[in-house]
C-alpha cells in the first residue's frame, strides 16, 4: 500500500496540474489559439481529483463541457488534452471536439457533453451497461447545480434508482450557473434534496479537502459496486473564473471570491502535506516538473498539424 | 390611421432592433412578458434584452433556471389563457429540449381544438453556428421548425428587418419563431423611425441582377451580397439577390419573378442539404418556373455533418462567398 503522504503528494499533483494547464489555455485563449467556449475548472479542482481516487481503471466518468480536469485525471495526456484545445488532429477528440468534447475511450471517459443535463442520462446508460453484463464497473456523472433543474436529469435520476444502476451522480454545486445563484434557481438550497423523492441515497460535502472527498465518493462508488445502489452527492465547491472566457462574472463580488479562495483545495493540501513532513523542495519539484509538462503540451499543440478536411464527413456513420 | 411624414432613419445596431421592438410592444400592450435564462440580471446572455428588467421589473422580464421544456410549456399555457410571452431560447440549439412543446403543443393547440384556442407566443434567439462553437452548439434550427404546420418562421437578415418582424411576431396571434443570429447581433443598419410593422411572407429583393438569382436567408445574405459584389467587379455574371425573410410562410413568387427574368438560381443556406425549406423552394420554383429555368437549380449549402471545432474545418463546413462563387459559376456552366 501507497502510505498516506504519496498519494496526497500525487492528488495534489493531479490539481496543480489542472490548474496549470487550464491557465495555459486561457493564455492561448488570449492569444487566438483556441476558439469557441473555454469553461475554466480553476477552483474546483478538489471535486474531480478526489471522486477520481476513488474509482478503478474499469469504471467510466462522463461530465459536462467543463470537462479539462476529468479527462486530464483519467490519464489522456495533457498532449491530447492541449491539442484538442487548439483543435489540432492529435487532441483526444481529433480537434473536431474542442474544449467542450473531450473524449478518451481507452480511459473510459466518455466524454464531455455541452447540452445541460442532457449527458446525465447517458452516464446511467453507462451504467446499465455495466449491470447488464455484470462487470462491476461503476459510473461517475459529474453535472453543474443547473442540471438539476432540467427534465434529463430528474428522468435519469429516477430511472437510475428504479433499476438500481450502479452509479454516483455528482452534483459540483459551484452557487451560479452563469450568473444565476441557485436561489433564483431552485426554491430549495440543498440539491441533493432531489434524491429523497426517488429513493436514493445522498450524500452531501465541501471540496476543499481531497482526501476527504475521496473517502466520502468512495463509499458511494462501493454501494454502487456491490449492491447496485445509486448515490447522489452534492459537491460544494467554487468557480474562481468566470462561466467561460466570455464571461466577466459581474456578478459577483471580488469580497466574495476572496473570500471562496479560502477553501481552496489546492492551498489546503499544501498545508496537510506540509503537516505531514513534505519540505518545500519537494513542493517545489512537483511544481517544477508540472510546468514542464504543460510547457511541452503547450509546445505540442503548437506544432502538431491540423485535421485533414476528409474528417468533415468521416464519422458521420461507423 | 397612418399619418404620411417623411420617416426619418436611424442606425442601430441588430440585437439593439430586437430589443428597442419588444421594449415597445411591451409598452404598449402589459400581456407581453419576457422569460428566459439570464435576460434579467444578468442582461442577456448575448444582450439583447440589455435593461430591459430595470425597465420593466422582474413581474415581466423574468430569469429561469435552466428548464427550456418546463418554461416553454408554461409560457404556451399562459399564452393560450391570454397573455403574450416572448420566450428567449439562449440559442435555438437548447430549444431541441423543448421541441416537444413546441410541436405538439404550440403549434396544434388551435387545430385540435376546433379553432378554440389560439397561442399568441414568440419564441427567439440566436440560430445557427457562431464560432468554434462544435457539434451540439451549431444547429441551423430552422430547417426543423419550417416542416410544422401552426407555426411562422422568421429569419431576419437585415437590422430594419429584424425590428420591423420582431413587432409583427408579438402582434401575431401564433407561435411565432424569430431566429436571429449571433453573428448578426453587432452588425449595423438603418431603422426607420415609429411603428413599423412588416408583413409575413413578403420576401425582398436585396440587390437587382440579370444573369442568375440567388435565393436565402438570415446570415448567408452576406456572402451572397460579397460574392454578387465580387462578381460585379470582375465583369462575371450579375446576380440578383432574393432575401426570403420568413420560410413560413415562403414567397416563392418573388423567386420564380426574378427566375422568369434570370433564367438561373442558386439557394444558398447554412443548413444541412437533406431537406428543408430550401429544398422546398427548388420544387416550388421547378414546378412554377420550368419553362423559365435554364439550368437545374443548384444549392449550396452546409455539408452534410454535424459541425467540426476545428476553424479551418468549420469555415469549409459553412458557405462562405467562396463557396457561393463557385455555385455561381457551376449554374452558368449549363
Ligand atoms: C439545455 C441547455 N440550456 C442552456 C445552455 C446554456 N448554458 C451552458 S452552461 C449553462 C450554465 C450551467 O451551469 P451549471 O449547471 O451550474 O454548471 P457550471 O457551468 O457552473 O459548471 C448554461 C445556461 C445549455 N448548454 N444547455
Amino acid at each position: 500500500m501507497q502510505d498516506e503522504r504519496d498519494v496526497l503528494l500525487g492528488l495534489y499533483r493531479q490539481m496543480v496540474l489542472i490548474r496549470r494547464f487550464e491557465e495555459a489555455a486561457a493564455k492561448a485563449y488570449s492569444q487566438g489559439k483556441i476558439g469557441g467556449f473555454l469553461h475554466l475548472y480553476i477552483g474546483q479542482e478538489g471535486c474531480a481529483v478526489g471522486a477520481l481516487a476513488a474509482l478503478e481503471k474499469r469504471d467510466y466518468v462522463v461530465t459536462t463541457y467543463r470537462d479539462h480536469a476529468q479527462a486530464l485525471i483519467r490519464g489522456t495526456s495533457a498532449r491530447a488534452c492541449m491539442a484538442e484545445l487548439f483543435g489540432k488532429v492529435t487532441g483526444c477528440s481529433k480537434g473536431l471536439g474542442g474544449s467542450m468534447h473531450f473524449f478518451d475511450a481507452d480511459n473510459h471517459m466518455l466524454g464531455g457533453y455541452g447540452i445541460v443535463g442532457g449527458h446525465v442520462p447517458i452516464a446511467a446508460g453507462a451504467a446499465f451497461a455495466s449491470k447488464y453484463r455484470g462487470d462491476g464497473a461503476v459510473a461517475v456523472c459529474f453535472f453543474g447545480e443547473g442540471s438539476a433543474t432540467i427534465g434529463a436529469f430528474s428522468e435519469a435520476l429516477g430511472l437510475a434508482a428504479l433499476w438500481k444502476l450502479p452509479i454516483v451522480f455528482i452534483c459540483e454545486n459551484n452557487e451560479y450557473s452563469m450568473g444565476t445563484p441557485l436561489e433564483r434557481s431552485l426554491a430549495v438550497a440543498d440539491v441533493s434534496q432531489k434524491a429523497v423523492s426517488v429513493g436514493m441515497e445522498r450524500d452531501r460535502f465541501r471540496c476543499t479537502d481531497v482526501l476527504e472527498v475521496r473517502d466520502r465518493v468512495a463509499v458511494a462508488v462501493k454501494r454502487a459496486r456491490e449492491k447496485n445502489e445509486p448515490t447522489l452527492i452534492e459537491a460544494l465547491t467554487y468557480r474562481y473564473r468566470g462561466h467561460s472566457m466570455s464571461d466577466p462574472g459581474k456578478y459577483r463580488t471580488q469580497d466574495e471570491i476572496d473570500e471562496r479562495k479560502k477553501l481552496d483545495p489546492i492551498l489546503h493540501a499544501e498545508g496537510a502535506l506540509r503537516a505531514k513532513g513534505v519540505s518545500d523542495d519537494e513542493l517545489a519539484k512537483v511544481n517544477a516538473s508540472v510546468e514542464a509538462e504543460v510547457e511541452d503540451c503547450v509546445k505540442f499543440a503548437d506544432e502538431s498539424a491540423e485535421p485533414d478536411e476528409s474528417l468533415i464527413e468521416a464519422f458521420n456513420y461507423a | 390611421m397612418r399619418v404620411m411624414v417623411e420617416s426619418r432613419m436611424r442606425e442601430l445596431r441588430y440585437r439593439e432592433a430586437l430589443r428597442e421592438a419588444m421594449a415597445e410592444e411591451m409598452e404598449r400592450d402589459e400581456r407581453v412578458f419576457i422569460m428566459g435564462e439570464e435576460v434579467g440580471h444578468y442582461q442577456g446572455a448575448y444582450k439583447v434584452t440589455e435593461g430591459l428588467l430595470a425597465r420593466f421589473g422582474a413581474k415581466r422580464v423574468i430569469d429561469t433556471p435552466i428548464a427550456e421544456e418546463g418554461f416553454a410549456g408554461i409560457a404556451i399555457g399562459a399564452a393560450m389563457v391570454g397573455l403574450r410571452p416572448i420566450v428567449e431560447f439562449m440559442t435555438w440549439n437548447f430549444s431541441a429540449v423543448a421541441f416537444d412543446q413546441i410541436l405538439s403543443n404550440a403549434a396544434k393547440l388551435r387545430q385540435m381544438s376546433g379553432g378554440q384556442f389560439t397561442v399568441p407566443i414568440v419564441f427567439r434567439g440566436p440560430n445557427g453556428a457562431a464560432k468554434q462553437t462544435a457539434a451540439q452548439h451549431s444547429h441551423a434550427m430552422e430547417t426543423f421548425y419550417a416542416q410544422i404546420p401552426g407555426i411562422k418562421v422568421v429569419v431576419p437578415a437585415t437590422v430594419a428587418d429584424a425590428k420591423a418582424f420582431m413587432k409583427a411576431a408579438i402582434r401575431d396571434d401564433n407561435p411565432v419563431l424569430v431566429l436571429e443570429d449571433e453573428r448578426l447581433y453587432g452588425t449595423k443598419g438603418e431603422v426607420p423611425d415609429g411603428d413599423h410593422v412588416e408583413p409575413f411572407g413578403v420576401a425582398a429583393v436585396r440587390r437587382a441582377g440579370e444573369d442568375v438569382t440567388l435565393a436565402t436567408w438570415g446570415k448567408m445574405l452576406l456572402p451572397c451580397l460579397e460574392a454578387a459584389e465580387q462578381l460585379a467587379k470582375s465583369g462575371g455574371p450579375s446576380c440578383e439577390i432574393v432575401d426570403l425573410r420568413t420560410l413560413r410562410p415562403l414567397d416563392h413568387h418573388t423567386v420564380v419573378e426574378s427566375v422568369r427574368k434570370t433564367g438561373r438560381l442558386v439557394v444558398v443556406h447554412e443548413a444541412w442539404p437533406y431537406g428543408g425549406p430550401g429544398a422546398e423552394l427548388v420544387d416550388r420554383v421547378q414546378r412554377e418556373a420550368f419553362d423559365a429555368l435554364d439550368a437545374p437549380v443548384l444549392r449550396c449549402t452546409g455539408r452534410d455533418a454535424a459541425m467540426p471545432y476545428n476553424k479551418k474545418l468549420e469555415d469549409m463546413t459553412i458557405p462562405d462567398a467562396k463557396t457561393v462563387l463557385a455555385a455561381v459559376r457551376a449554374v452558368m456552366a449549363y
